[in-house]
């Protein structure tokens, strides 16, 4: 399905990372924002509210905290519009219980988090990395989710539209882990016409509404979808559930959703994945990184090559599901792995595991509040190849 | 690369002007330009800086290290960010608004009374746009053709005329301390004079008189860029 002309900004345009996460999407069909004004990422919303106007219907609303605009969202979504949220690090922590609710009943949506130091309200205006491993275990519970990391606003604009894709795709909530220097970054930003950008759309419900059993999976995993006030009686709950969307209090039916709800992304994570790669074979020293890092990494891989050393790059736009698969083989061809990131080691472990003592894996942290120190990179290169 | 700072209070309008620095460089001259901005939880009244990198090739690290161009309009920014910067760099400051204490140790330094004549013009606010043509005609980082095209789709469309007369009196002013202006002799001793002049007063007046004469020059200018003008298509940002 192509996008619908009316939300996309076809041109050319100089925007800031936030900007082009509302184009984007609003390119994709989002038309309903739920949020509560944080900084950095209160111009998602700006612009989205501004714009949406224009688009033939849709709505923002202004919520009383994070808490209610995720509740919100998931009520948008099941309402039929794809729906979206956008915070921060505090705002991220009061979504978590909701956002559980959303991956529970497999509502596809959208999560923004324009990551900012932390912890607590640590660093309003200055980036951060630190929230990656809050994306993937912030909410209780057993699951999988995915994660998107752009590192400009081009990327903030085209990735918006991936997410939803994705989010409708397998009916998950998709996150957006994007950080203040991408969000307050402005860069050019070309978005293409309606008919060169692709949609997913709904699995919506098509059979007799009488027959409609909200969870009973299709072959690929995913239930189909219908939407609230359409006459198709449905019910969806946080509670274990089972093909009815009731509630079954038991070992079986946790074990059967619950085991779906993980495999759907699991088994998928090789589709999912999204990968950049850069003369990985013959490196020596493979980098690893994600986000604004990944850019930043690059005069540094850059002056260690002009030396002659063998580097590559594997930056990783999806964190989440890691992308195991990848990681793993790498691993059995390096000395090393070096991992720049915006934390004291968060995505570094899952690198070392799989990395499983077959290459040595070098961390580059950072706390935050800038981005890394090109010659910090530099020198774990350097380490990397001792 | 060039590595730019423009900086000045909050409220001058100073994100604005490195904004249209970097729209003008990547969308009308082919160039790439990443903006980023520094600012505290305050707002209007502390200082603020807008940092444009502007390169032929793909931007990687987005700030700015050492900057080879600074704009300071006001004093506090000028101290914080005045002396930040590389060997042989450009100094451009709005005369009246800094005062250097000791002549600035740089390999080019201008000043223009920018906020003077966005007064002149009614509204001191676009002092920011005249600021915009002065760094236009005194580096060679963006075109001015360019500048022309960017300019009124990134003011407020009710002030595009305004701006753009802003644009071009900061431009034409910048053309004549070079000496490119067709009659640049009589506006540069104009400027000169302006600068001599030890009353306040007096320079004011002579400024104002400067500006009157250079009226008929913006009117020219604006007879020739109907070509700006006309090529600055509706590109809503």
């Amino acid at each position: 399905m192509k996008a619908d002309p009316k939300g996309v900004l076809t041109g050319a345009h100089y925007l800031d990372g936030d900007h082009a996460a509302a184009e984007g999407a609003l390119a994709a069909g989002c038309r309903f924002l739920a949020g509560y004004p944080i900084t950095p990422s209160t111009e998602v919303a700006e612009r989205f509210a501004a714009r949406i106007p224009k688009v033939g219907g849709g709505v923002f609303i202004q919520m009383e905290d994070e808490l209610a605009s995720m509740a919100a969202i998931l009520g948008g979504a099941w309402a039929g519009k794809k729906s979206m949220t956008v915070t921060s690090g505090p705002g991220f922590s009061l979504m978590m219980e909701n956002l559980g609710l959303g991956i529970m009943m497999e509502v596809p949506l959208v999560l923004i988090n324009v990551q900012r130091g932390g912890p607590s309200t640590g660093l309003p205006t200055l980036p951060g990395q630190a929230d990656m491993m809050q994306a993937r275990w912030g909410s209780h519970g057993d699951y999988e989710i995915i994660a998107i990391c752009p590192s400009s606003p081009q990327e903030a604009f085209d990735y918006m539209i991936t997410a939803f894709n994705f989010s409708e795709k397998y009916r998950v909530p998709t996150l957006v882990m994007m950080d203040e220097c991408v969000g307050h970054m402005t860069e050019k930003v070309v978005i293409p016409p309606a008919d060169e950008i692709e949609i997913t759309p709904r699995k919506e419900y098509t059979g007799p509404p009488e027959e409609y059993l909200p969870y009973l999976p299709d072959k690929d995993m995913i239930p189909w979808m219908t939407k609230a006030g359409d006459g198709t009686r449905f019910h969806t709950t946080g509670l274990t559930h089972d093909e009815k969307g009731y509630p079954v209090m038991n070992a079986d039916c946790q074990e059967t959703l619950v085991r779906r709800l993980v495999d759907k992304i699991r088994t998928n994570a090789d589709e999912i994945a999204i990968l950049e790669e850069e003369e990985i074979d013959g490196a020596d020293v493979v980098l690893i990184s994600y986000g604004i890092s990944s850019r930043v990494a690059i005069p540094a891989i850059e002056r260690a090559r002009r030396e002659g050393l063998k580097v590559g790059s594997l930056r990783l736009v999806t964190v989440w599901p890691f992308p195991e698969t990848r990681v793993r083989e790498l691993a059995k061809n390096v000395k090393a792995l070096v991992i720049p990131e915006m934390n004291y080691g968060q995505v570094y472990y899952e690198i070392e595991r799989c990395a499983a003592g077959n290459a040595r894996t070098v961390l580059v942290p950072h706390a935050g509040g800038w981005v890394h120190d090109v010659d910090d990179i530099y020198a774990g290169i350097k380490e990397g190849l001792k | 690369m060039n590595e730019i700072r423009i900086s000045g209070f909050g409220g001058q309008g100073i994100i604005r002007c490195g904004y249209i620095v970097g729209k003008t460089a990547s969308l009308f001259d082919g160039k790439f330009a990443t903006l980023t901005q520094s600012f505290g939880p305050e707002a209007r009244g502390s200082a603020c800086s807008a940092q444009v990198l502007v390169d032929d090739e793909p931007i990687r690290y987005p700030y700015v290290t050492v900057p080879d161009t600074v704009v300071a309009m006001s004093q506090e920014a000028y101290e914080k960010f005045g002396t930040d910067i590389t060997e042989g760099g450009t100094l451009l400051i709005d005369e009246d608004l800094v005062k250097p204490s000791e002549p600035p140790k740089v390999g080019k330094f201008y000043s223009i009374p920018a906020a003077r004549i966005a007064e002149e013009l009614g509204l001191r606010l676009v002092a920011n746009i005249v600021m915009l043509g002065f760094f236009t005609a005194m580096t060679d980082i963006i075109s001015p053709e360019a500048a022309r095209t960017a300019l009124p789709t990134s003011v407020p469309e009710r002030f595009v005329d305004l701006n753009v007369k802003a644009f071009e009196r900061g431009y034409e002013y910048g053309l004549a301390v070079l000496g490119k202006l067709p009659d640049g002799g009589d506006e540069a001793s104009k400027k000169a004079k302006a600068s001599e002049g030890t009353e306040k007063k007096k320079s004011r007046a002579k400024a104002g008189a400067g500006s009157k004469g250079s009226k008929a020059g913006t009117k020219k200018a604006e007879g020739k860029p109907p070509s700006g003008k006309g090529t600055g298509k509706k590109t809503a940002t």
